[in-house]
């Protein structure tokens, strides 16, 4: 960890008025809840079904993209990288500092405001425990393999989005297997297991879900240090 | 050697640097009108990377190939299953648009910026405008031409499920005014999203943020919307509070005017309420599009040249 690369990478995704932007991105977690359950009648499962969909299935995906490609992604894009190379610092120790930006921005962002829609919509201690710890592992797996993406190529935003949008919704649920290399079916396992029964179903079993996450964000940390080594810069279009 | 007598920059004209002696062009010039139609063709070209290189040619080109398999597979499914007693199409057209949103949003989100933001961020603006185009003309021209690739990408799928139906052999006519249907739905739904993606796009010259926001706008909205109107429907059993939450997604708002236009069946947990509050949909949407298109020629109205 470098304390000016951190100040750095929290300037670049949280500076100006994109703090704003998250913010109110964050917001409508909270909104969902207030709503949910000013409407009252339904019950606490069905909300919280609500709220997994929206969270798990859209949200931290796309709010994993958003700070994990944005932590770096913009500063390659416009080769301003370069400054930050040419320091006398471990490319690790820089994926490590910009890494722990973005998913303290998760954690900020989407995995508190998760936790406080579970609240708001009655759930007891375990479950909103299960969500924000679900919230969190996903939250950081995404962030590890989008700051990957970003650094070994150009147009990480696309196939991050295709990965979130087209393989964990379509393919997820038309091939089974396919869930075991999807990451919102760990989180969901990790949910599971922490949350009272019947709130949650998992289809991946919770040994492997967590063995899976840690390796994830293990493994595509150091990657992603070792391809900033050998980062070319060039542009392609 | 330079013969000043031929057309040349006369005294008068302080504003030459440097005369070589080379004659000006001095026949008639295209109007404005051309131009813009100029850059809308250009932009057109651009958003399917047309005249571009092969990484810019992937992304439009796969996702039209995504939409497209659906189509052919719903076609072919017609032409086999007329056999089988199959009546029409096992989607409807109106749905064509809903089912295939993610690729959509994509298509979307990677066309809009590359319209707008690289204009933006080399600060080409001024050379369009140093021409007798105007900053409304350049707004015009833009949109007009993500919406038309947005319709196309629609549109040319919608042509293969109807061709299929023709040669399954199902009513003709009653295919046609559905046919019909689905592409005025098109035409809403390439308005609608070519609107808001583009407003997004023009605030940023960072591509990444642009396709970041727009994916986030269009599928989040979506993904809220549907999830609590799905909640609403049925766990608060409150139908009428359902339908009117899908003003709140563009999505759902254009297939809310198709459900009250042409009685299609809704995409999303719960269609519009029944009645003229349909009416209020399509208010919207136009509303929504005029009040885009306001934003955007006041964007470019602060543009620096």
């Amino acid at each position: 960890m470098n304390r000016t690369i951190v100040r750095l990478a929290a300037r670049a995704i949280l500076g100006g008025k994109r703090v704003w932007l998250l913010a109110a991105l964050s917001l409508v977690l909270v909104a969902i809840g207030v709503g949910t359950a000013a409407l009252g009648s339904g019950s606490s499962a069905a909300s919280l079904e609500a709220l997994q969909a929206i969270a798990f299935s859209t949200f931290l995906p796309l709010f994993g993209l958003i700070v994990g490609t944005g932590v770096i992604g913009p500063e390659i894009d416009d080769g301003s990288i370069v400054h930050l190379l040419a320091k006398p610092v471990s490319r690790h120790t820089i994926v490590q500092s910009k890494l722990a930006v973005a998913v303290a921005a998760i954690l900020g962002f989407a995995v508190l405001p998760t936790m406080v829609a579970a609240v708001i919509m009655g759930a007891d201690a375990a479950t909103v425990l299960a969500f924000g710890v679900g919230a969190l592992a996903a939250g950081a797996v995404y962030c590890v393999l989008f700051l990957l993406l970003s650094v070994v190529t150009r147009h990480a935003v696309i196939i991050g989005l295709v990965y979130a949008l087209v393989w964990e919704s379509l393919v997820g649920s038309v091939i089974p297997g396919a869930r075991n290399v999807s990451v919102q079916q760990w989180a969901l396992s990790v949910t599971a297991s922490i949350a009272p029964d019947g709130v949650v179903t998992a289809n991946v079993g919770v040994a492997l879900a967590w063995f899976l996450i840690v390796a994830v964000v293990a493994v595509g940390t150091w990657y992603a240090g070792s391809r900033l080594r050998v980062l070319v810069l060039a542009s392609d279009d | 050697m330079s013969s000043p007598d031929v057309q040349g920059p006369d005294a008068a004209h302080s504003g030459v640097i440097h005369d070589i002696g080379y004659r000006g062009y001095t026949g008639p010039r295209l109007e404005r009108r051309a131009i813009a139609v100029g850059l809308y063709t250009h932009t057109l070209r651009g958003v399917f990377g047309l005249g571009r290189s092969a990484k810019s040619k992937v992304v439009p080109f796969g996702m039209a190939a995504v939409m497209l398999l659906p189509a052919i597979v719903i076609a072919a499914v017609s032409v086999v299953g007329s056999g089988q007693g199959l009546t029409e199409p096992v989607l409807a057209y109106t749905r064509f648009a809903m089912t295939t949103q993610a690729s959509l949003a994509i298509f979307l989100a990677v066309a809009a910026p590359n319209a707008v933001s690289l204009d933006l961020r080399f600060h080409t603006l001024p050379l369009y405008l140093s021409r007798p185009l105007e900053r409304p003309d350049y707004v015009r021209a833009k949109l007009a031409a993500v919406a038309t690739a947005v319709f196309l990408l629609l549109a040319v799928p919608l042509l293969v499920m109807y061709l299929g139906a023709v040669a399954a052999q199902f009513d003709a006519g009653e295919q046609t005014v559905q046919f019909l249907q689905g592409l005025v739905g098109a035409a809403l739904f390439s308005a609608v999203l070519a609107s808001i993606a583009l407003v997004i796009a023009s605030l940023t010259g960072r591509r990444g943020f642009g396709i970041a926001g727009i994916i986030t706008v269009l599928t989040l909205t979506y993904a809220v919307v549907s999830a609590a109107q799905g909640f609403v429907a049925f766990d608060a059993e409150n139908q009428a509070l359902a339908g009117w939450l899908g003003l709140l997604s563009p999505m759902t708002l254009v297939d809310g005017v198709q459900v009250w236009a042409f009685g299609a069946e809704p995409s999303s947990p719960a269609g519009p309420p029944p009645g003229a509050a349909g009416a209020v949909f399509l208010a919207a949407v136009v509303l929504l599009v005029t009040a885009c298109y306001a934003l955007l020629v006041r964007r470019y109205r602060k543009v620096k040249v």
